[in-house]
């Protein structure tokens, strides 16, 4: 902790490191698995780069930023897109420092090298604010070696000269250089002192801020292999890896025979994994098969037939589950995780007692991209490999581990990818085909079909709240209690399970008691897109509507009047260890109730029959987000979602706006999407759904105009890739009832609840 | 089996089974890896190209069944002036998040245009509908649709 208050300071030139700051920092670095935030720069270059600029090598000015003799900047980014969008955002900011015309940048993929760039990921919305600061000062180191470059070339002080869109000036001498012509030179110089190295006032700011399209968007759109999918290597074999349906079971044999003598089929075998890795992404037991093309593979795959072990989990069902947590609901809590006041004399002396109880269901991520990777375990034991992960320095870590390699024999290419919503923080798959090309010795493309992909994801896990809210005589909320029924594996809660301690109301109110029951779970859980209020968020939010009309409140009012007037609550102590959230700031919460408000013109709108407006609000990712749903209700009890008004608070600076509304009103749609359509159904052990069919996704016509307003507040920077997500979900839950007086507690909708 | 069928223009022969889908063999024995897979099942959308300028699910359509059919892929709608303004209005609104869905949008996006130059929003939910996008790009592909027609980006529909 303490290296990263020393390499990553307050994000302001001249501002000490405020001790919100630091705490901030040391937060994402925990929530990041424990980063290497280097953000050194090195005279030299070390890493091997897919370099644009065979003839002449460009200048390479530390980590980030090479420099050829005509001008052209390069700029490595150094995290996994899968499309929010960190390979043109986080280039930007080195350019914006740097002093650069975007024009004249060309971004590459950095290479996965953990001494040049620590920890590589994409998740947890955490680029942005790790990395926003350390982007300005690599782009404003590059730009002081300049200055000192060409200081020393006209023997002036530093003082007299300034640099201007790639171009160094000594207006007294009316002297120029051009970055390239500089390039040389400055290479050579030591690097400046990262801490102290004179950064751009924002008002300066001539890229950051503005739209700026995705840098790949034309390679895309002329078909370019980019994606993990679309990679190929000279002699490469195709391959599918079927695993249990009840997972981490073994494999006891198969029709290996039957499958070899198939088309195309080249080999065919067992592995055998580590179950105990079943949980946490490692290799398991499965049947490769390996073809010379995938469709070969796949078609093979229909005749397979496996023995596998018999596991107690077998029996394990979502409706099992369902009848377990409403046997629970109203029983003691096994744990109680926070109890703040006198929450049972706060019942006993209530005016009114609310009561209800929420489910939400297990999701897969279905990225579009399924599942894959290219391997390929070369004969002198070193292996190479192109991953669509957003985690490739742990995929790294992952093979050298499995395969019992040394890491420096293991390469990992970034590719881009098709989508990650959080499955690809895990890297199950990369290791899978690793395993298979070390087994054949030779390159293969391991491709998951849909079905696989959906039946072996790292779900997020179903959850069930049983809420009470006590009221006094006014309709004030001031008791409440929440018995949470989630699931473990083991003595641990399951991965994004948890109950974070201050989920709103917590804190707000006097009396409170959070409790928790723990159901047994034989699946795999994980970080889906927003983790853990995705789903919470739904059943908080919904049922603090609940409390607003059972004490005659306006659901805004009732917020407004729980936050209190503006001011910072300290975090309390997470029972995630090691998981440090930031403290709550009031006024951020107010700011962007009553800016949607205003611009959805809460409580003021004449509305027809079967029509209403819902609000909700999160916290989450250290974003605050308040969102209003227009909605009406047909007589068969279809919903229509007329439109949704969001505002958002991440900060002082939104970085680039072409990503920034797309990832807001994308996961806002995701949200409503996952609340139309989506909930696993899990029977004997396994995940019974294999495709869009009845895993569905948000379809154009469904999807309603998005309006997103940022709330600009003096605070650190932070990512957009998930805190809109959830509030969107508790959103239409609430129109719905305002439109229907109806009260949907359980995910996804059903209709059939809001016929009239 | 031996099978010569059109892409983008060229006549290409390719040997493989019978019920090969269209989809592999535009992956990986043509190496046009614009084309994606999704599902497999013609649910998704992420497959589509075009027959004879008429949007098709490539993931179940067997080699067999193209015969003469004008293929068209994202690496061939440059070809046609509606999918360069197509393509022009994707990129100058910044359309795709990940970006894997989007050539089967683009496709899609393109057939709409061919066939209806104004559409209207109920047009275009019709059109794309069967198009899934996982980052739920739906509000600016739908404005991007409107700028390649030249018609007013702004969402108005119901509020």
């Amino acid at each position: 902790m303490a290296r990263t208050s020393r390499v990553l300071p307050g994000s302001e030139p001249g501002t000490p490191l405020d001790s919100s700051r630091r705490a901030f920092l040391s937060a994402s670095l925990a929530a990041g698995g424990g980063l290497l935030l280097t953000v050194g720069v090195p005279a030299i270059a070390q890493a091997s780069l897919e370099s644009s600029h065979a003839l002449e090598p460009p200048m390479r000015l530390g980590a980030y930023i090479l420099i050829a003799r005509d001008g052209l900047v390069t700029i490595m980014a150094r995290s996994p897109d899968m499309g929010q969008g960190m390979k043109t955002t986080l280039p930007m900011i080195i350019a914006d420092e740097l002093d650069v015309p975007w024009t004249s940048v060309h971004v590459e993929t950095a290479p996965v090298n953990p001494a040049l760039y620590g920890m590589q990921f994409s998740y947890g919305s955490l680029n942005t604010p790790l990395q926003y600061d350390p982007m300005r000062r690599a782009g404003a180191a590059g730009r002081q070696m300049m200055l000192t470059a060409a200081t020393r070339l006209w023997h002036v002080p530093a003082s007299e000269c300034e640099t201007d869109q790639g171009v160094v000036h000594h207006r007294a001498s009316r002297r120029r250089a051009g970055y390239g012509e500089l390039a040389g030179r400055a290479a050579r110089l030591p690097a400046p002192d990262l801490l102290t190295v004179p950064l751009k006032d924002p008002k300066d700011y001539k890229i950051i801020g503005h739209f700026t399209p995705q840098v790949d968007g034309p390679r895309v759109l002329a078909g370019e292999p980019l994606f993990g999918i679309d990679q190929s290597v000279p002699g490469m074999l195709y391959a599918v890896y079927e695993k249990a349906p009840v997972f981490g079971s073994r494999a006891l044999s198969a029709n290996l025979d039957v499958i070899k003598a198939q088309p195309g089929v080249r080999d065919a075998f067992i592995i055998h994994g580590n179950a105990a890795e079943t949980m946490s992404a490692g290799l398991v037991d499965g049947v490769a098969i390996v073809a010379e093309r995938w469709y070969q593979a796949n078609r093979a795959l229909e005749l397979l037939q496996v023995r596998w072990e018999q596991r107690e989990v077998s029996q394990q069902a979502t409706t099992v589950f369902d009848r377990q947590a409403a046997s629970l609901a109203d029983k003691a809590p096994r744990e109680i995780l926070r109890h703040d006041g006198e929450v049972d004399q706060a019942f006993d002396s209530a005016a009114k007692i609310v009561e209800a109880s929420y489910a939400y269901p297990f999701l897969a991520h279905a990225t579009l991209e399924p599942m894959n990777c290219t391997a390929w375990a070369k004969p002198d034991g070193s292996v190479e490999i192109w991953a669509p992960s957003q985690a490739p320095t742990a995929a790294l870590m992952l093979v050298a581990r499995t395969l019992k390699l040394d890491p420096a024999k293991v390469t990992v290419h970034m590719t881009r990818v098709g989508g990650g919503f959080g499955r690809r923080g895990d890297n199950d798959y990369v290791v899978e085909a690793a395993a298979i090309s070390q087994r054949i010795g030779k390159p293969v493309k391991l491709l998951w079909n849909r079905r696989q992909d959906i039946q072996h994801d790292f779900y997020r896990p179903a959850g069930y709240n049983h809420f009470r809210g006590a009221l006094d005589a006014k309709g004030t909320l001031v008791g409440f209690t929440d018995h949470f029924v989630t699931f473990r594996h083991g003595a641990e809660v399951a991965r994004c399970a948890e109950l974070p301690l201050d989920m709103f109301p917590a804190g707000f109110v006097p009396h409170l008691q959070f409790g928790q029951t723990m159901i047994e779970l034989g699946a795999p859980t994980g970080h889906w897109r927003d983790p853990n209020y995705n789903g919470l968020a739904f059943a908080f939010e919904s049922f603090i509507d609940e409390i607003a009309h059972a004490g005659g409140r306006d659901p805004l009012a009732l917020r407004l009047e729980l936050y209190g007037s503006p001011r910072v609550i300290p975090a309390s102590p997470s029972h995630r260890p090691g998981l440090h959230i930031p403290p709550f700031d009031t006024g951020r919460a107010r700011g962007v109730l009553q800016l949607v408000a205003e611009k959805a013109g809460w409580g003021k709108r004449q509305l027809p029959p079967r029509t209403g407006m819902g609000l909700a609000f999160c916290y989450s990712h250290f974003g605050y987000v308040a969102e209003v749903i227009k909605a009406s209700v047909n007589e068969r009890g279809l919903p229509h979602i007329h439109k949704v008004w969001a505002a958002v608070d991440v900060g002082r600076q939104i970085i680039n706006p072409a990503g920034a509304y797309n990832q807001a009103q994308g996961a806002i749609l995701d949200g409503l999407g996952s609340a139309l359509h989506q909930g696993l159904t899990i029977k004997d052990g396994a995940v019974v759904d294999t495709n869009f069919d009845t895993f569905g996704l948000l379809r154009m016509r469904e999807a309603p105009p998005v309006e997103v307003h940022f709330r600009i507040t003096d605070n650190p920077p932070t990512g957009l890739g998930e805190p809109t997500l959830a509030p969107a979900m508790p959103a239409l839950i609430n129109a719905l009832f305002a439109a229907t007086g109806k009260r949907i507690r359980r995910l996804p909708i059903d209709p059939e609840l809001l016929r009239s | 089996m031996a099978y010569t069928i059109t892409v983008n223009g060229a006549r290409r022969t390719v040997d493989v089974d019978a019920e090969t889908p269209l989809l592999w063999v535009l992956r990986d024995e043509l190496g046009l890896k614009g084309t994606k897979f999704g599902c497999g099942m013609s649910f998704c959308g992420a497959c589509t190209v075009h027959l004879n300028g008429k949007p098709t699910r490539s993931c179940i359509t067997p080699i067999s069944n193209v015969g003469d059919a004008v293929i068209t892929t994202i690496e061939g709608i440059d070809a046609s002036e509606v999918g360069r303004r197509v393509k022009a209005a994707w990129l100058a609104l910044d359309v795709m998040q990940c970006g894997y869905c989007q050539s089967g949008q683009v496709l899609a996006a393109t057939a709409l245009l061919t066939r209806t130059p104004r559409p209207t929003d109920s047009d275009i939910d019709q059109a794309m509908s069967g198009n899934l996008c996982r980052c739920a790009t739906y509000t600016r592909i739908r404005a991007a649709i409107k700028q390649a027609a030249g018609l007013p980006t702004t969402d108005t529909r119901e509020v």
